[in-house]
């Protein structure tokens, strides 16, 4: 009977534990990283290879994210503001909307799913195939060589993309507001344009940075800690994806309560 | 060296008295002691005694799960032994700072299991991946350099420019081979050279193996259960049984050492002190 009672708090303690022992791994994961970044050697051509990944391969889905994101989004104002007659803070409202939430969120989201997924099979299969202890004797310090790199490509990377995705959204809004709700361009963009603040802007960017770090913690910390096979791989990169995708919603709330709480 | 060490090598068996008369001589090259760990509740390394002598070929035998991975990862530094003492050339490995523990990893190669082969690379930056990833070379040099070491082992210039995976099991296994000799290490580690290989290229890796050691002058570490891998590759040989050395002795004596215990395995004889751990 004691035993009946005592099984569901024993497992409650033992997840409590277990989440712990992962975030305190998860830090000293990503401290020894960090510290690797201003550690010579700098492996330059992995950092490009990162770089490229993240930045340039996924424009394609990032845009297009961007573009229908910013499009939706004109469509849907439109059908709310007409019942109070304000039409025409619909620019503002896509812009601001975009530049300072979606924008890095929905492009952090899409990044997550692509390039948080491919840190942790590859560095997960390089687990279980001995290649990172391949690296270790060869003189190698994996963190520097996996996950430095990484941190730092992504870190740089999701700005640049979430720039471009601002501004094919605010596009997206703009094509939406003048060939179907009979907006003039020029007012269009004068109030988008009126209402944009650099402040907006620099919230995204920070905001980016951010996530970016935290996809490309997440990839390769899952990755690094995985065992047992293709199955442990494949649990690595699902762990990989669903983790930085809720840290990224929560660190959008707390990032945000920085910005702009009164 | 402690004295329970030393009872445990004296009475191990008749080749042991080689290896401590070695120790006595001279430093070992590598000197295990009282090495033990455990996984969990279950204790892989139970005091694990071992003096390897400068350029010599030492086996490490086994059963599947006797420790013989788990030794060679502690010499490594990929494991960390709960106790005990590893010391290379004299000097402690498991107390050394980071830097320098690293430092040490310049001198040694090693050739998994599998190959680990980097998939990402071609096999030329897979050959000279140490020279690379320290600056030592130049890409240039690095291509001359792993073509060189790859006719070593017995492959053309072209297997330089393609994927590991584009290799069959022998091709990868000379290239790992190739890239676990390419920065001219005086210790080298073999992990199960010949499995998944066919008899003659068993042979044949087996042959390129002695010769790569021997031109190096290098001290070889390796661990099987093939026992004809076992003859031709190694002059000692060591059994490892529950985590323990239990023998060591000539590679040449395996199969008739006088040890119940080494006899049986390197005869591959069903019945014997060794039993098999069988659910039933």
């Amino acid at each position: 009977m004691a035993a009946i009672l005592l099984d569901p708090l024993a497992a409650i303690g033992r997840a409590t534990l277990g989440a712990c022992r992962a975030v305190g791994d998860v830090a000293l994961f990503a401290l020894e990283g960090v510290s690797h970044l201003v550690r010579p050697p700098f492996y330059g051509r992995l950092f490009w290879r990162a770089f490229l990944e993240v930045a340039w391969f996924s424009l394609p889905v990032v845009a297009l994210t961007a573009v229908f994101t910013g499009m939706v989004l004109a469509l849907q104002s439109y059908t709310g503001f007409a019942r109070f007659n304000a039409q025409s803070a619909i620019a503002s409202v896509v812009v601001i909307s975009l530049v300072r939430e979606l924008g890095p969120v929905l492009a952090a989201l899409m990044v997550a799913g692509r390039i948080g997924a491919s840190f942790a099979a590859e560095i997960g299969t390089m687990r279980v195939t001995d290649q990172i202890d391949a690296l270790t004797t060869l003189s190698t310090n994996p963190m520097k060589y996996l996950v430095a790199p990484r941190l730092l490509a992504a870190t740089l990377a999701l700005p640049l993309l979430v720039l471009v995705a601002d501004v094919l959204g605010v596009m997206g809004g703009w094509l939406i507001g003048t060939l179907k709700l009979g907006f003039v361009s020029a007012a269009y963009l004068k109030s988008t344009f009126d209402f944009l603040q650099t402040g907006d802007v620099i919230s995204g960017l920070v905001k980016a940075a951010a996530f970016g770090f935290i996809i490309a913690l997440m990839g390769t910390w899952c990755g690094y800690r995985s065992k047992g096979g293709a199955q442990g791989v494949g649990g690595a990169t699902t762990a990989a994806v669903v983790a930085s995708s809720i840290l990224i919603l929560a660190l959008d709330y707390v990032l945000t309560e920085i910005f702009f709480a009164q | 060296m402690s004295n329970g060490s030393d009872d445990r090598m004296a009475q191990a068996g008749p080749g042991t008295a080689g290896l401590n008369r070695s120790a006595l001589t001279s430093t070992p090259k590598i000197r295990m002691r009282g090495v033990r760990k455990a996984f969990g509740p279950k204790r892989v390394l139970d005091g694990v005694d071992l003096d390897v002598a400068a350029g010599q070929g030492v086996v490490i035998l086994g059963g599947s799960g006797s420790g013989k991975s788990v030794t060679i990862k502690c010499i490594l530094g990929l494991i960390t032994p709960d106790e005990g003492v590893i010391e290379i050339d004299g000097v402690d490995v498991l107390r050394l700072p980071r830097r320098e523990r690293e430092a040490l990893g310049d001198r040694i190669g090693m050739l998994f299991q599998n190959g680990a082969l980097f998939d990402s690379l071609p096999v030329w930056e897979n050959v000279c991946f140490k020279l690379l990833a320290q600056n030592r070379i130049t890409r240039a040099k690095a291509r001359d350099r792993a073509v060189e070491v790859l006719a070593q082992v017995g492959l053309a210039e072209t297997v330089g420019d393609l994927s590991p995976a584009e290799l069959s099991g022998g091709m990868q296994k000379r290239v790992a081979l190739a890239r676990a000799i390419a920065a001219q290490p005086d210790i080298i580690f073999f992990d199960e050279p010949t499995t998944g290989l066919d008899p003659i290229m068993g042979a044949v890796i087996d042959g390129l193996i002695v010769d790569c050691v021997k031109r190096l002058g290098a001290t070889a570490v390796s661990i099987t259960h093939d026992m004809a891998s076992a003859r031709r590759i190694g002059e000692t040989a060591a059994m490892i049984h529950k985590g323990r050395i239990v023998w060591t002795g000539p590679a040449g004596n395996l199969g008739h050492s006088g040890n119940a215990m080494v006899d049986q395995f390197a005869n591959g004889e069903r019945e014997g002190p060794i039993q098999m751990e069988l659910r039933r």
